[in-house]
C-alpha cells in the first residue's frame, strides 16, 4: 500500500540528487505554468499600477499623447500637501465618514438579525434569501433609475409621506443626500452580509441555544450572549468589507445626486479622483487622494479589528 | 386541558407560545421582502406604463399599458448593440476566469510547486487593494500605453480573472480526497488528463457559484467600461443607460418611462439567471472565497 503510493504522490520537499530545475521549482513545476497567467494577470492589472499609483503621487505629472515626451518632477509631498488643503477634498472625505456612521451600524445589525431570523426558519427559506439576495446581485445603474424617481420631488416617496416630505427633496437636499445614498447602499449590499452570516450561523452549536433555552434563557438574550459572540469572526469581515465598499463609493454620487450634488455635499473621494485624475487631467493629485484613501481604510480595519477582538 | 396542565406542566402552553413568536418572525421577515423587491416591481410596472407617475394610484395600473418605453430607450441608446457589448465583456470575463481560475485553483491546491505559498499570500493582499486606486493608472496603462480605449479587450483585461473565483476553485479542489488522484497517477494519466477528465468534473457545483458571480460583476460594472469607452457604439448597457440617466433624459417626452424601461432590460437577465441558479448562491461556498 505504501509502496505505490509513494511513487505516485509527489514528495513534499526537493532533495539534493533532484535535477536542478527541480530543486529551482518544486517538485511539480507544472503548477507554475498552471499558474502562470494568473500571475502575469496580478502583476500586470494589480502590482504594477499599485506600484505606478505611488510613484504618480510624489511626482508632478501630466497625461501626454502617445509618443510626446514631458518632464515629470520629483515634487515630494506638494501633491499631498495640495488635496489636504483642497476643501473639497476634505468635505468629502467628511461626507464618506457620514456614509459610513449610518451605513456600517445598521448593515451589521440588520444583517446579522435577518441571518439569525432567517436561520431559525424552516420554510420558505429560499424565497426569503430570493428577496434579500436580489438587491445585491442587479446593476447599481438599474435600482440608481428607480430610486431616482422614487425620491424625486413628486416622487412616490413625498406622495406618501405627504406633508411631512423634505423640502428640498432628498437627493437635492445637503443634508439629506448623502444619507439618502448611505441608506441606498446599506439596501442594495444587506444581502451578500445576510449570507456571510448565514454561513456562519451554521458553525455555532445548536446545543448552546438549546442548554440556554432550557436554562430559560429568551431569544433576545440568546441572540446576545450566543449568537453575537459566535459570529464575531464574520462581523470583522462583515466591518472591514463594509469600510471598504463604502469608501469606493462612486456610482451613486455620480448619478443618484447628479455629480455629487447638491454643491459637493455628497461627493465622495473617488468621485474626485475620476474628476481630477481624467476629467481635469491631474493624474498626480488624484493618485495622492487615492493613497490617502488607502491609507485611513486600513486605519479603520485595523480599529475594527482591535474592537471585535475577545477580550 | 386541565389533565393536560396538571400531567406535563406547561408544556403545551409553551409550545403554543412558541408557533405565534414564529408566526411573527415569518410575518415581519415577509414585510421586510416586500419591502426588498419593491422596488423591483416599481420598475416592472412604469417600464409598461404610458405615463408612470408616482403617485400611489399609480401602483396598481388599470390601463394605459404600453412598449413605446422600450422604443424609445431603443431609438436612443440602441438596445440591442449595448446588450451585445454587455454580453461580450461578461463572456470575455466568464472564458478567462473559467480557463486561467481553473488551472490556478488547481495548481494552488493539488501540486507542489515554488511559490505557491507567496501566491497565495499575494492573493489575499489583493482582496484588500480598491480598484478605485488602480483606476488612474490602469487607465494611463491601457488606454494610452497599449491603445486599447473603446476596445472589448481594454474593458475586460482588468477583470480578466476573478480572484473570489480562484479562491472558490482552490477551496474545491483541496475537500477533493486524495486517493483519486493517486489512482490516476498510477494509471498513468498526466497533470492535464487529471484536471481536465477528473478534477473539474467533480468541481460542477463550484463552476456553477463561480458562473454566476463572475457573470454579475462585468454586467454590472460601470467605473471601468465608463472610463474606457468613449464611443457609444461600444458601450455596454449600464454605460449606456447612466449616460442617458445623465443626459439625455431631459430631452423626450417620458423620461421615467424610458429609464424604468431601460433599467429593466438590464436588471432582468441578472435576475431571472438568479432565480434559476440561487441554489448555487450558497454562503459556505461563497464565503470560502471571501475568507479564503
Amino acid at each position: 500500500m505504501t509502496t505505490p503510493s509513494a511513487l505516485a504522490a509527489p514528495r513534499a520537499r526537493t532533495s539534493a540528487r533532484d535535477p536542478w530545475w527541480r530543486r529551482l521549482l518544486g517538485t511539480q513545476p507544472l503548477g507554475l505554468g498552471m499558474s502562470l497567467p494568473y500571475i502575469v494577470f496580478l502583476a500586470v492589472v494589480m502590482a504594477y499600477p499599485l506600484g505606478y499609483a505611488v510613484y504618480i503621487s510624489f511626482f508632478d505629472y501630466v497625461f501626454t499623447a502617445p509618443g510626446v515626451h514631458a518632464d515629470h518632477p520629483f515634487v515630494g509631498l506638494a501633491n499631498y500637501r495640495a488635496v489636504l488643503s483642497d476643501p473639497r477634498v476634505l468635505g468629502s472625505f467628511a461626507n464618506i465618514a457620514v456614509f459610513l456612521i449610518i451605513n456600517v451600524p445598521l448593515t451589521v445589525i440588520l444583517s446579522m438579525v435577518l441571518a439569525s431570523a432567517l436561520n431559525s426558519l424552516t420554510r420558505w427559506t429560499a424565497a426569503f434569501r430570493v428577496a434579500f439576495y436580489v438587491p445585491y446581485v442587479t446593476a447599481s445603474v438599474s435600482l440608481i433609475g428607480v430610486w431616482m424617481l422614487m425620491f424625486s420631488q413628486d416622487g412616490l416617496v413625498n406622495s406618501i409621506l405627504g406633508p411631512l416630505a423634505p423640502d428640498p427633496s432628498w437627493l437635492v437636499n445637503s443634508h439629506l443626500a448623502m444619507p439618502s445614498i448611505a441608506l441606498f447602499v446599506t439596501w442594495k449590499q444587506l444581502g451578500f452580509y445576510v449570507l456571510l452570516y448565514l454561513a456562519a450561523l451554521q458553525n455555532v452549536p445548536k446545543e448552546l441555544y438549546e442548554s440556554a433555552q432550557v436554562d430559560g434563557a429568551g431569544a433576545a438574550k440568546r441572540f446576545l450572549h450566543i449568537t453575537v459572540p459566535g459570529v464575531r469572526s464574520t462581523t470583522l469581515l462583515v466591518l472591514i468589507l463594509a469600510i471598504i465598499t463604502g469608501s469606493n463609493l462612486f456610482t451613486e454620487p455620480y448619478l443618484l445626486t447628479n455629480g455629487g450634488g447638491p454643491d459637493g455635499a455628497s461627493a465622495s473621494p473617488v468621485l474626485l479622483i475620476y474628476q481630477k485624475g481624467i476629467q481635469q487631467g491631474n493624474p498626480d493629485l488624484a493618485s495622492a487622494i487615492g493613497v490617502i484613501l488607502v491609507i485611513l481604510v486600513g486605519l479603520l480595519s485595523l480599529i475594527s479589528t482591535r474592537l471585535t477582538k475577545e477580550d | 386541558m386541565s389533565v393536560d396542565r396538571s400531567t406535563a406542566g406547561n408544556a403545551p402552553d409553551h409550545a403554543h407560545r412558541k408557533r405565534a413568536s414564529r408566526g411573527a418572525v415569518y410575518a415581519v421577515l415577509a414585510v421586510i421582502a416586500l419591502v426588498f423587491i419593491f422596488p423591483f416591481y416599481f420598475m416592472a410596472i412604469g417600464a409598461f406604463q404610458e405615463d408612470p407617475t408616482t403617485s400611489l394610484s399609480a401602483l396598481a395600473p388599470r390601463g394605459g399599458w404600453t412598449l413605446e418605453n422600450f422604443t424609445t430607450i431603443n431609438e436612443r441608446l440602441g438596445l440591442l448593440r449595448a446588450l451585445v457589448n454587455s454580453l461580450v465583456f461578461t463572456a470575455g470575463v466568464l472564458a478567462g476566469t473559467l480557463v486561467f481560475g481553473l488551472s490556478a485553483g488547481y495548481a494552488l491546491a493539488r501540486l507542489r510547486w515554488r511559490g505557491r505559498g507567496a501566491l497565495f499570500v499575494i492573493m489575499l493582499g489583493v482582496q484588500m487593494v480598491p480598484f478605485q486606486l488602480l483606476m488612474i493608472p490602469l487607465y494611463v496603462q491601457i488606454a494610452g500605453n497599449y491603445g486599447l480605449g473603446d476596445t472589448y479587450a481594454g474593458m475586460i483585461l482588468p477583470s480578466l480573472i476573478n480572484t473570489t473565483a480562484v479562491f472558490i476553485f482552490r477551496q474545491f479542489f483541496r475537500s477533493l480526497p486524495e486517493s483519486i488522484f493517486e489512482a490516476a497517477r498510477i494509471d498513468g494519466a498526466s497533470e492535464l488528463r487529471v484536471l481536465w477528465s477528473i478534477a473539474i468534473p467533480m468541481v460542477r457545483p463550484a463552476i456553477a457559484t463561480v458562473v454566476l458571480i463572475t457573470f454579475i460583476g462585468p454586467w454590472n460594472e460601470f467605473l471601468w467600461p465608463f472610463l474606457i469607452t468613449k464611443e457609444s457604439s461600444m458601450q455596454p448597457l449600464a454605460v449606456a443607460l447612466a449616460n442617458y440617466i445623465n443626459n439625455v433624459a431631459g430631452t423626450v417626452a417620458n423620461p421615467n418611462g424610458a429609464i424604468l424601461a431601460g433599467a429593466c432590460t438590464l436588471a432582468f437577465p441578472v435576475v431571472i439567471l438568479f432565480c434559476l441558479f440561487q441554489r448555487y448562491f450558497t454562503a459556505s461556498d461563497i464565503g470560502a472565497g471571501i475568507k479564503g
